[in-house]
């Protein structure tokens, strides 16, 4: 008998999540300048089209098939195009149906892949980043995710019948929900790929304010608000330990938005709307690993810390000169290492993860595992994503022409813009453009046809 | 015919408006423009990194009188958009050689 409870949260924090990348796409939009908008958001509609499909045909098995040597990656074949899942074997048991965790974890997918285009913004060809983003899902994030989210599993009588990756089962590290998976990956991914592509033309130097920050704000509570799926449904149960998550991604991320203006107030005077809604995401980040290590307390106090690191770490982009244009650096490995290194620090045995971390009495065991954890998803993903980077700098091209840059992305790599602002023109009237003739002809030629 | 210009601060637009309406002025332009004078622009900060933003709003009124009026009108603006606070704006008059009434094909004075 299948167990609905849990197969319904699932569904619906599979939702929750699908939600957040188009939640991000308003993040990042509207962070960007008008004439570069749609680009922005279309490449995080890109990582949704493309990965949805990868991960059906070969992306689940990769991950989550059986461990084909050193727990590094699942075997591609198992699984291929989602072989055999449709029947249903595991809920007999009062389970989950597989389909529901194929789902949720896909989710997951793509909005890792929709993080890293942030580093990238106003520059990218969008043919290059579509090919970026399925080698990068396919040589980075399917096996890291079967290193961090596979759990080896064993029946009642301890035959293990599943072997999973090596970060959850033979390092132990414990990242609940993405900390490194997703967000150290697709920090240390986005650094990689800001230093492939380089500095958009007068970084550091223009203004480049953004163009629309009630988006921005519109974006960080869509991203919050699917959050609690992609937390507490990493509980895959609808139970205890999914609801001491909601608890903890609640308050550490009132937190961390608290942290960041505090730290705004004083170094700068003012407590802006940009810094809120960047405190928001800071910590979700954070408390992603650490749902269900930490107290509610501990949650207050490593989103507070998240929080204000993070708004001190987005200006170490000008400092060392890379261009990572909407902070996943400082927000996202900068986060996900809060909250990684975190658990090592503030875990309690009273969680439902039940290990004790250094302010806990539990020494320095688990912190231990929790940095091998971090620093080897850090490196791989940096590693990786430079070669796949420079690899299609190098083939295809990434970046768009200089005038186009200028000019505005959208309008060379889409043909569209994303407002339009004036009644007099631009948009079909008589001192704009007008209809091209190639499609008034073909369309009074339908219309003489119909 | 003069032309009287002026620049002022974009929420003492409908004072001046106001005021221009009861010495009887019958008909005026107002454009958004940006610029600067002597309170020069302000800073903006995103994300801690600052920018200086030169450019000020500010409203444009264009207003068309006859010879006689120019002087009235000229003190009605500034009495009406005066805060006395820097970036208050200017005015100023320039000659205008001739009008014609789109409508009627009204000229001069009587296009007023």
């Amino acid at each position: 008998m299948v167990n609905t409870g849990d197969t319904a949260w699932i569904l619906t924090s599979a939702s929750l999540v699908l939600l957040m990348t188009p939640g991000l796409a308003l993040f990042y939009g509207g962070m960007v300048r008008a004439k570069s908008v749609l680009n922005m958001m279309m490449m995080s509609f890109g990582a949704l089209a493309v990965i949805s499909v990868l991960w059906v045909l070969y992306g689940y098995s990769l991950a989550f098939g059986d461990d084909v040597g050193a727990g590094l990656l699942g075997s591609p074949t198992q699984y291929l195009g989602l072989a055999g899942l449709m029947e249903d074997t595991t809920s007999e048991a009062g389970g989950l149906p597989t389909m529901a965790f194929v789902g949720f974890q896909a989710v997951f997918a793509i909005i890792t892949v929709a993080l890293i285009s942030g580093a990238i913004a106003d520059r990218a060809k969008f043919g290059a980043w579509m090919v970026f983003a399925g080698v990068w899902a396919t040589i980075v994030y399917f096996p890291i995710a079967h290193w961090v989210f596979d759990f080896t599993l064993t029946d009642d009588d301890g035959v293990v019948t599943h072997v999973g990756g090596w970060v959850a089962n033979n390092l132990a590290a414990i990242d609940f929900a993405g900390g490194t998976a997703v967000h150290i990956n697709a920090g240390a991914a986005g650094l990689a790929l800001a230093i492939v592509l380089g500095k958009r033309r007068g970084f550091g130097r223009d203004l480049v304010r953004p163009h629309n920050l009630p988006l921005v704000m519109i974006g960080a509570g869509l991203l919050w608000f699917g959050w609690f799926g992609f937390n507490a449904g990493s509980a895959v149960a609808a139970n205890n330990t999914a609801s001491v998550a909601w608890v903890n991604t609640l308050v550490a991320t009132g937190a961390a938005s608290l942290g960041w203006l505090l730290v705004e107030k004083l170094r700068d005077g003012h407590a802006t709307s940009l810094g809120a809604a960047s405190g928001v995401v800071a910590g979700l980040v954070a408390i992603t690993p650490s749902c269900a290590a930490v107290s509610p307390v501990g949650a207050i106090l490593l989103g507070a810390v998240a929080g204000g690191l993070c708004a001190l770490a987005v200006g170490l982009k000008y400092r060392f000169g890379y261009d990572d244009s909407l902070d996943v650096v400082g927000v996202h490995l900068v986060g996900g290492l809060v909250g990684t290194l975190g658990v090592g620090f503030l875990a309690t045995a009273a969680a439902p993860a039940g290990v004790d971390g250094l302010f806990y009495g539990g020494g320095v065991d688990q912190l231990w595992r929790q940095a091998v954890g971090a620093f080897a998803v850090l490196i791989t993903s940096f590693v990786l994503t430079y070669i796949i980077g420079l690899v299609i700098q190098k083939t295809m091209g990434f970046r768009v022409d200089e005038e186009d840059e200028m000019e505005g992305i959208d309008n060379a790599v889409h043909a569209e813009s994303a407002y339009d602002f004036t009644s007099l023109g631009g948009g079909g009237g008589s001192l704009g453009a007008t209809r091209s003739a190639a499609a008034t002809a073909s369309a009074s030629t339908r219309g003489a046809t119909a | 015919m003069r032309l009287v210009t002026a620049i002022v601060k974009p929420f003492k637009l409908d004072d001046v408006k106001v005021a221009l309406e009861t010495v009887g002025v019958a008909g005026l332009t107002v454009s958004e423009v940006q610029g600067f004078g002597r309170q020069k622009g302000h800073t903006e900060v995103y994300r801690g990194a600052e920018y200086q933003v030169d450019f000020v709003p500010k409203v444009r009124i264009e207003v068309l009188v006859e010879d006689a009026d120019a002087a009235r009108v000229c003190d009605v603006i500034v009495g009406a958009a005066r805060t006395g606070s820097i970036g208050d704006g200017k005015v100023w008059v320039t000659s205008v050689e001739d009008v014609v009434r789109v409508r009627t094909g009204e000229r001069g004075i009587d296009a007023i």
